[in-house]
């Protein structure tokens, strides 16, 4: 996701003078393509994420389209005064680039997992969440986004994310796109969980399970057109995110479920805990919190004798 | 001193008068803290608008214009009350500030009403959002300037010393940070709290080039204001030793005035003090 971003951006740039790049040092084997290109448009802010935020509003508010880009924790919570008061509340055009979703950085340590960003993003008014399932949809979000009103989080993986989509059409920020369309239970996904969701459908079909797969990129504005929808015609739903339980998609998506008539047998599958004793590499750690194709998998096998057995 | 200069501080210091007069009105309708604050930085405010910055009350997008960004927030009925004198908007939208149903809040919002450029309220903000609009200025090859005005207080916060930090880095002398040192924050003085001396050369360190003036003498404020850049290539900082509650003789040097706002007999004899 990280070079659909910046070679779509480059794409971007070069017809848009509005574009400036700023990131908190951090890019190395990613930016360059940018910064030797428009070198008058990319500043490396150096170690400094709250004044970066500041910066960008700056030139938000002299008309410039501003994308700041770091590793998802530094560039939300670390400034997040900063996103709130200064981006947020005077409603610029910021696009907070946030690169390293949920466990990528599995051997780092918790102080770079991004397992709270989403919920405390959606938390702030004016503030869209954008979290792209692959590649294809990231290049779609950058695209949209240029006319985007307001500021946008946008919440990608890392690098060599696989491809879902072999082409991507009517994307839009907002909207749920629908990739299976089965009708015994749904899966809505966000962000990079979107390749084992689907996965984990294909696994499903084989045991006679026939899955509707949702794409939920955006997890604010949440569709929820599309959630009463599949409320209403299959008999469950689970969220697959790679963010913690409380307040990230599995949560936007119960408070829609909630305030609607339809019974529908709902669980969210997401990563329980934040600061764990052992690391790994991100797929370790997906597996060990039942993310990977075959724990999304099992759970809703799990879910399913549950509603059989009422 | 110009016979000519020395007439035009004159009027400074009346419109300055006038304007401590609005503060105290609008504290003691609203209720509302901060008075001191206000107090201490009408002088710097006056001297920006009515002799320093150039402005378009007509036309508040004017790409030309010079912009203000008060980061130390909390004193927006000093900025409001001088916008309105300056013609931005009626004065009797001044009403308006802190009361219900009101429209101008007690930390600077932007947009509330024409002139206000960005929304300020937490400290520390203000700097690097000037630093952006500076930057973009250079960028567009726009000669405006950006003045914002920081609380001595709010020189404790980290993200004031990114932005120094940048902005001397990114040579925005076409950034202007004047400091409303009033010596008292929020909970004691400044220097008891987390003193911020040798403050001069803390901004020197970090790359701006620095002065110092009587942040209520009016002549020498605007002399100095008018000298900016002092150095090309550089950030300019005016440390402006002032005092919190200025014009109010019981409000003065006072940390209670932080707070406080005039009951209706102390609002008399501030008007009188005032007259």
């Amino acid at each position: 996701m990280r070079s659909a971003f910046i070679n779509t951006l480059i794409k971007l740039a070069r017809k848009d003078k509005r574009i400036f790049l700023l990131t908190g040092d951090l890019g190395f084997s990613v930016l360059e393509g940018f910064r030797d290109e428009f070198p008058d448009r990319f500043i490396n802010m150096g170690v400094a994420e709250a004044n970066m935020i500041g910066v960008a509003a700056g030139l938000a508010l002299s008309g410039k389209v501003v994308f700041v880009y770091s590793i998802v924790p530094f560039v939300t919570l670390r400034c997040l005064e900063q996103i709130r008061n200064d981006v947020c509340y005077q409603q610029l055009q910021v696009r907070i680039i946030g690169v390293g979703a949920g466990l990528s950085y599995g051997t780092s340590g918790a102080t770079h997992y991004s397992l709270e960003d989403i919920a405390v993003m959606r938390a702030i008014s004016n503030l869209s969440v954008v979290c792209p399932g692959d590649p294809l949809e990231t290049e779609m979000a950058l695209k949209e986004s240029l006319s985007y009103a307001g500021p946008l989080y946008i919440r990608l993986g890392k690098g060599h994310d696989p491809l879902v989509y072999r082409k991507l059409e009517g994307f839009k920020i907002g909207k749920a796109i629908s990739l299976r369309y089965g009708k015994d239970i749904a899966i809505i996904s966000t962000g990079n969980m979107l390749p084992n969701a689907n996965q984990a459908a294909s696994l499903l079909k084989k045991q006679g399970v026939d899955v509707r797969l949702i794409s939920m990129h955006t997890v604010k504005p949440i569709d929820k057109k599309t959630i009463i929808d599949i409320a209403k015609k299959t008999k469950a739903i689970f969220t697959v995110e790679e963010h913690n339980l409380i307040g990230g998609l599995g949560s936007a998506v119960a408070e829609v479920l909630a305030e609607q008539p339809a019974k529908v047998y709902f669980k969210r599958i997401a990563v329980t805990e934040t600061f764990f004793k052992t690391i790994g590499s991100q797929d370790y750690l997906r597996s060990k919190f039942g993310l990977d194709a075959n724990g999304i998998c099992k759970t809703i096998i799990k879910g399913m004798r549950k509603i059989r057995h009422g | 001193m110009t016979k000519l200069k020395a007439c035009l501080a004159g009027k400074c210091l009346s419109l300055a008068k006038q304007i401590r007069r609005e503060i105290v009105s609008m504290h003691a309708v609203s209720r509302n803290s901060h008075v001191g604050s206000s107090l201490s930085v009408a002088d710097i405010l006056v001297a920006l608008y009515f002799c320093v910055m150039k402005t378009n009350a007509n036309n508040c997008g004017d790409k030309k214009r010079d912009r203000l960004l008060l980061s130390k927030g909390h004193a927006s009925s000093a900025l409001y009350a001088v916008l309105a004198k300056r013609g931005f908007f009626p004065k009797k939208l001044l009403s308006d500030y802190c009361v219900d149903r009101g429209k101008l809040p007690g930390h600077a919002t932007i947009n509330c009403v024409p002139g206000v450029e960005v929304s300020t309220g937490s400290l520390g903000h203000g700097l690097s959002i000037g630093a952006g609009l500076a930057l973009a200025a250079k960028h567009d090859k726009n000669k405006s300037r950006v003045f914002v005005i920081l609380s001595d207080g709010e020189c404790q916060e980290g993200s004031v010393w990114e932005a120094a930090m940048f902005a001397s880095q990114h040579k925005l002398d076409n950034l202007i940070s004047v400091i409303d040192y009033n010596k008292l924050q929020g909970f004691g003085k400044t220097k008891d709290v987390v003193g911020l001396e040798p403050f001069g050369k803390k901004w020197a360190a970090f790359g701006w080039q620095v002065k110092e003036v009587d942040g209520h003498d009016m002549a020498k404020i605007i002399k100095i204001l008018e000298s900016v850049p002092f150095v090309v290539k550089k950030p300019s900082v005016i440390i402006a030793h002032t005092v919190k509650g200025k014009g109010v003789s019981f409000m003065e040097d006072s940390l209670a005035w932080h707070y406080k706002s005039p009951g209706p007999d102390e609002l008399k004899i501030a008007l009188r003090e005032l007259a």
